[in-house]
C-alpha cells in the first residue's frame, strides 16, 4: 500500500511538473507578447477551437517528435545521445524533494505531500542542480565542434561560479532555520511575527533572498545570463542537436525555472503556508476565525504553493524579456565580486544578529 | 558602490516598465474577454488573414491598364514605360491602328510581376495615363513563375 501511494505521488508530481513545463513555453510566448503589445501564438487549434493558443505546446511537441533525429557523423554517438537525457534527468529528479503541502489524512492514513521526505532535502536539490552541468559539458564535448565546446566551457565556468554564490547565500537560511529538511523549514515559516506578520524567510534573509535569486537566475542559463546558449549571436552548447533532443535541453531550462521557483517559495516565501492559516482553518489577527475541514485546508495549501510558484515563474519570464545579456567579464564580476562578498556579508550579519538575539 | 546602487535602481526601473506594459495590456485583454468594449486594445496586432489593414489610396499595388471610352486600351505603345522600368519587366509590341488619331496600339503588353519592384515609374512616365497601380490588390503570390507574367487581357481587367 505504501509503495502504491509512493507511485501515485511520483506520477502526480511528474505530471504536474511536466504539464507546468509545457505550459511555461506557452506562458513565455504569451507573456512576452503582452509585454511587447502583441498577441502571441494563438493559431494552434483542434477542429477550429483555438482557446488563446492553449494547444500550442502540444503542436510544438508533435513537431519536435517527428523531426529527424540527427546525430552528426563526427560526433561521439553514445555521449551525444546521453547528454540531453542526463541534463533532463538531473532536473526532473529534484521534484522528489519539493514539499507540495502538509500531511493529508485519508482513511486513517497520513500521506506526506512530498515524494521523499529526507533530512538533507535542500542539499539534494542543490546537488542535483549542480550535476546538470554534466549534461552541458558532455553535449559540448560529444558534438566535437569547437564552438560548441567553447559554449559548454562558458556554461561550466558560469555555473560553477554561481554555484558558489548559490550555496553561500543559503547558509544564512540554514542558520536561521533549524534544519535542512524542507518540511521543517516550511513548518517553521507557519508562525506569525508580532501576532500578524507571516514569519516568512524573506523577512529574516532579505539579502540572502536577493543573492539566491540572482544566482538562481544565472543557474537557469536564460537571457540575462544566457552566455552558454547565446541563441542570437554566439554559438551555444546544443548547436549540434535537433528535434526532440534539442527539445529536452529547452525543457530542462523551463524545468529549472520551476525548480528555482519551488526553492524560492519553499525557503523564502513560506512554501505551502497560507498566511494566518493553521491545521484547522484561518485564525485572523483581528480576532476572527474561519474553521475549515481538513481536506479544504490541504487544498488551500496546495493552491497557495502553486500560486507562489506561478508568481515566481512569471517573474523570471518577465526578467528574461526585460534585460539584455551580460558581457562575459560583467557576468564573472557579478558572480565573484558582488554576489559572493554579499553572501559572505549576509552570513556574518546573520551570525551577529542571531548572537545578539540569543 | 553608490554607482552600483544607481545601476541597480535603473535595472529595477526597467523591470517596472515591462511590468507596467504587461499589467496595462492584461487589463485591456481581460476587459475584452469579459465583453466590454474599450477604446484602446491590449495589443496593436492585426490578425492578418481575418482582418486586413486598410490600404492607403496612394499605395502602389497591382498594375492595371486603362481603356478609352470605346473600350480599346489607352496605351499608344510609346515605350516610355519600357524605357524607364528599372527592372526591365515590361514588354510592349506595337501594332498599327486604323484610326489616324491613335496610330499605334499595343499588340502585346506583358508585365513580369516576378521581376517588378513596384517602384511606380511606369505610372509616372505614361503620357496617356494608360497604366495605373491603384487596384489595391496586394495578395498576388502564385505557385509558378508563369502565372506571374500578366498579359494585356489580364492587365485590362
Amino acid at each position: 500500500m505504501d509503495v502504491l501511494i509512493g507511485i501515485i505521488k511520483i506520477v502526480c508530481a511528474l505530471v504536474w511538473f511536466l504539464t507546468l513545463t509545457l505550459y511555461l513555453t506557452w506562458l513565455e510566448r504569451k507573456e512576452s507578447a503582452v509585454i511587447q503589445d502583441r498577441i502571441g501564438a494563438n493559431r494552434a487549434n483542434i477542429f477550429g477551437l483555438r482557446l488563446i493558443g492553449l494547444f500550442q505546446p502540444f503542436a510544438d511537441a508533435i513537431k519536435m517528435i517527428f523531426k529527424e533525429d540527427f546525430v552528426p557523423p563526427f560526433a561521439n554517438k553514445f555521449l551525444h545521445t546521453l547528454a540531453p537525457f542526463l541534463s533532463f534527468f538531473f532536473v526532473a529528479i529534484t521534484i522528489a524533494a519539493v514539499p507540495f503541502g502538509d500531511r493529508l489524512e485519508i482513511g486513517g492514513r497520513t500521506i506526506n505531500l512530498q515524494i521523499l521526505d529526507f533530512d538533507a532535502g535542500l542539499l539534494f536539490i542543490l546537488a542535483m542542480l549542480s550535476l546538470g552541468i554534466y549534461g552541458i559539458i558532455i553535449s559540448g564535448w560529444a558534438s566535437r565542434n569547437r564552438f560548441t565546446l567553447l559554449g559548454s566551457m562558458r556554461g561550466a565556468a558560469q555555473l560553477i561560479s554561481y554555484e558558489v554564490a548559490l550555496g553561500l547565500s543559503l547558509i544564512g537560511v540554514i542558520m536561521v532555520y533549524p534544519s535542512l529538511r524542507l518540511q521543517t523549514i516550511v513548518a517553521f515559516q507557519g508562525e506569525n511575527l508580532l501576532g500578524w506578520i507571516p514569519k516568512w524567510g524573506v523577512l529574516f534573509q532579505p539579502l540572502g533572498f536577493l543573492v539566491f535569486f540572482f544566482a538562481a537566475l544565472a543557474e537557469t542559463k536564460r537571457v540575462p545570463f544566457d552566455l552558454p546558449e547565446g541563441e542570437s549571436e554566439i554559438i551555444g552548447f546544443f548547436t549540434e542537436y535537433g528535434g526532440l533532443k534539442w527539445g529536452l535541453f529547452m525543457m530542462t531550462d523551463f524545468m529549472e525555472i520551476i525548480v528555482i521557483s519551488c526553492l524560492v517559495t519553499t525557503l523564502f516565501f513560506g512554501g505551502w503556508q497560507v498566511p494566518w492559516m493553521s491545521a484547522d482553518g484561518f485564525h485572523f489577527p483581528w480576532g476572527g476565525t474561519w474553521l475549515l475541514p481538513h481536506g479544504i485546508v490541504v487544498l488551500f495549501q496546495l493552491l497557495a504553493f502553486n500560486l507562489k510558484v506561478f508568481f515566481f515563474c512569471w517573474l523570471q519570464i518577465l526578467i528574461r524579456w526585460t534585460y539584455p545579456r551580460f558581457r562575459y567579464d560583467q557576468l564573472m564580476d557579478l558572480g565573484w565580486k558582488v554576489l559572493i562578498p554579499l553572501s559572505l556579508v549576509n552570513i556574518i550579519g546573520t551570525g551577529i544578529v542571531m548572537g545578539i538575539l540569543k | 558602490m553608490i554607482k552600483a546602487l544607481e545601476y541597480f535602481i535603473e535595472i529595477l526601473k526597467g523591470g517596472l516598465i515591462t511590468c507596467r506594459h504587461f499589467m496595462v495590456n492584461m487589463v485591456f485583454h481581460i476587459l475584452r474577454v469579459l465583453g466590454l468594449k474599450t477604446r484602446r486594445k491590449g495589443a496593436v496586432t492585426i490578425q492578418y488573414p481575418e482582418e486586413k489593414k486598410e490600404i492607403a489610396p496612394r499605395h502602389r499595388s497591382l498594375h492595371r491598364l486603362m481603356r478609352r471610352e470605346d473600350g480599346k486600351p489607352r496605351c499608344v505603345s510609346c515605350l516610355l514605360c519600357v524605357t524607364v522600368c528599372p527592372s526591365e519587366c515590361i514588354y510592349v509590341e506595337a501594332s498599327e491602328d486604323p484610326d489616324p488619331e491613335v496610330q499605334k496600339v499595343p499588340a502585346k503588353f506583358t508585365i513580369d510581376l516576378s521581376r517588378c519592384c513596384f517602384c511606380g515609374f511606369c505610372v509616372e512616365a505614361c503620357p496617356e495615363d494608360a497604366i495605373r497601380m491603384d487596384t489595391a490588390k496586394v495578395e498576388i503570390a502564385d505557385y509558378t513563375r508563369k502565372d506571374l507574367i500578366f498579359d494585356l487581357d489580364k492587365l485590362l481587367r
